[in-house]
């Protein structure tokens, strides 16, 4: 009996016809469409985009390169060297992000003790040539300068969750 | 004198069909573009704003099929160098040529209004539209691609299998109409929206319609293209404006085939308000109504490419062996069954379609 049920439900293209009615609802239906460069869709505050190092209220730079993230880093794309400064304290002399290794997980921004390193919103950004995309850390510094204000709103929203 | 006079004047009709035409050819792949987009909900293209008459407001991406077109016409022609040279150049004209001359013989508007008004227009159709095969098997064997080549053997099997139904399709018009001048078989469905042959035809319109699909290489049975599978199939090695003639062969016979159907099961120019007048009695209205004119023509043929652009929106593409199945083990049986059941209505002449 399902047999001649099914050959009928194909000869007269019966799931044919259910198939046309479903893209033909959905040719009235409300656009989803958002014209990108001109409209953009919502940013969570825990966007993960491209790096930045952030500094204290009083300038001094958070990182205390306890190496965490590098050691957390699946991609191994951050690269860091440290030494104690002449007031004794220990600072990064080199704290690199390759961004075309990096996978954007955001791992290195769970595991810093001092939140120093953060991954901002930026996700435009674009290099012409080798080594444009390689972050040094005078250019993470000047990231997390330049986002400050947005990147201590982000983590103060999160704050709560953490 | 008067040969010139005559060859002038056909070469007027033949820019008058043609230009409107490629014409619209140029506004299908918008239109294709524009109402795929929109059963995806998306919004289709949108950039290239232009207004159809000046000042009036512009439609955004109304321009894009121009832009297409020129962007098309400056790019390089790459012909590869294993290609057989002569035949890669000539495949595209030999997919174009037909799917244009097929229009010799489509009858417009009542009173004449067709280029050539023979008295085979149906077999000269069959003709023209199984040729343009030809191109598509040349191309791909010239361009000396695997995936060509691939191409070529599918649309080579495809094309036999369909166009046995399409023949057995047409037959059965044919003998409803007893005549193949296609003005004629528009002729013999006046009478009203009932005395059209889609109703007698009913089994042959949907296989005349699917197996055109198949003649056109459109999904769901473009396999000849199989984006997926063999890249673009018979047109990979081909660019700039070579692709666009293979691209513009596609939609004109997409035309083509509606305009067809329009003809042969739809009354073509005939109104379907025909009639009309028993019910509402004789006025201006009423006249305008069921006045036969190139309009109803345009809608039919505008309703069939719908249905084109929808099936596309709708259908994952056939398996090769489903095809085949279809093609042989039902579209033929069926085509055969129902000329023997109409043999037998136009014998017992049941009204009003064989009275």
């Amino acid at each position: 009996m399902k047999a001649i049920k099914d050959y009928i439900k194909r000869l007269f293209l019966l799931e044919l016809r259910d198939g046309l009615k479903v893209t033909g609802r959905y040719l009235f239906d409300k656009k989803i469409t958002v014209q990108y460069p001109d409209e953009r869709t919502p940013q969570s505050h825990r966007f993960r985009g491209r790096h930045a190092l952030r500094r204290y209220p009083n300038g001094e730079e958070r990182c205390i390169a306890c190496k965490l993230c590098e050691a957390v880093c699946p991609a191994l794309a951050i690269t860091i060297e440290a030494a104690p400064r002449p007031d004794g304290t220990r600072r990064t002399t080199r704290y690199e992000i390759d961004l075309t290794k990096c996978i954007f997980c955001g791992l290195c921004e769970e595991s810093c003790p001092v939140d120093s390193i953060v991954e901002t919103r930026v996700f435009e950004y674009s290099g012409e040539q080798r080594g444009d995309l390689l972050m040094t850390k005078e250019k993470l510094l000047a990231a997390g300068e330049q986002l400050e204000k947005q990147l201590a709103a982000d983590k103060a929203l999160d704050r709560s969750y953490r | 004198m008067e040969t010139l006079l005559y060859l002038i004047i056909t070469l007027i009709k033949i820019v008058l069909i043609v230009v409107p035409l490629l014409l619209c050819v140029a506004y299908l792949t918008y239109a294709e573009r524009k109402i795929i987009g929109y059963m995806q909900v998306r919004i289709g293209p949108n950039r290239v704003n232009f207004s159809a008459i000046p000042g009036l407001r512009k439609i955004p991406g109304f321009g894009q099929p121009i832009a297409d077109a020129l962007k098309l016409m400056f790019k390089e022609i790459i012909i590869p160098t294993n290609s057989d040279r002569f035949l890669f150049v000539i495949a595209p004209m030999l997919v174009m040529a037909p799917a244009l001359a097929a229009w010799a013989v489509i009858p417009f508007s009542e009173g004449g209004w067709v280029l050539a008004d023979i008295n085979a227009g149906l077999l000269y159709i069959l003709a023209m539209t199984s040729m343009g095969v030809y191109g598509i098997l040349i191309a791909g064997w010239a361009s000396n691609s695997k995936y060509a080549f691939l191409s070529t053997m599918r649309s080579a099997a495809q094309i036999i299998s369909y166009e046995i139904a399409m023949g057995f399709a047409l037959v059965g018009v044919l003998m409803a109409a007893g005549s193949l001048n296609l003005s004629d078989i528009v002729a013999a469905q006046k009478g009203s929206l009932l005395h059209w042959y889609w109703l007698p035809l009913l089994p042959l319109l949907f296989i005349y319609f699917i197996s055109g699909l198949a003649e056109t290489n459109r999904a769901p049975f473009d396999l000849a293209e199989g984006e997926s599978e063999i890249v673009a199939g018979f047109h990979v090695e081909y660019s700039g404006m070579l692709f666009a003639v293979f691209f513009m062969a596609e939609y004109a016979n997409m035309i083509l085939i509606s305009t067809l159907s329009a003809v042969m099961f739809l009354g073509g120019w005939l109104s379907p308000f025909e009639g009309i007048e028993l019910l509402l009695g004789e006025n201006w209205f009423t006249a305008l109504l069921t006045r036969a004119s190139f309009l109803w023509l345009a809608i039919k043929i505008s309703l069939f490419l719908f249905l084109f652009l929808w099936i596309r929106a709708t259908f994952p593409r056939y398996r090769y062996d489903q095809l085949m199945r279809l093609g042989w083990k039902v579209f033929i049986p069926i085509t055969l069954v129902w000329i023997v059941v109409l043999g037998i209505a136009i014998l017992a002449e049941i009204p009003p379609w064989f009275a």
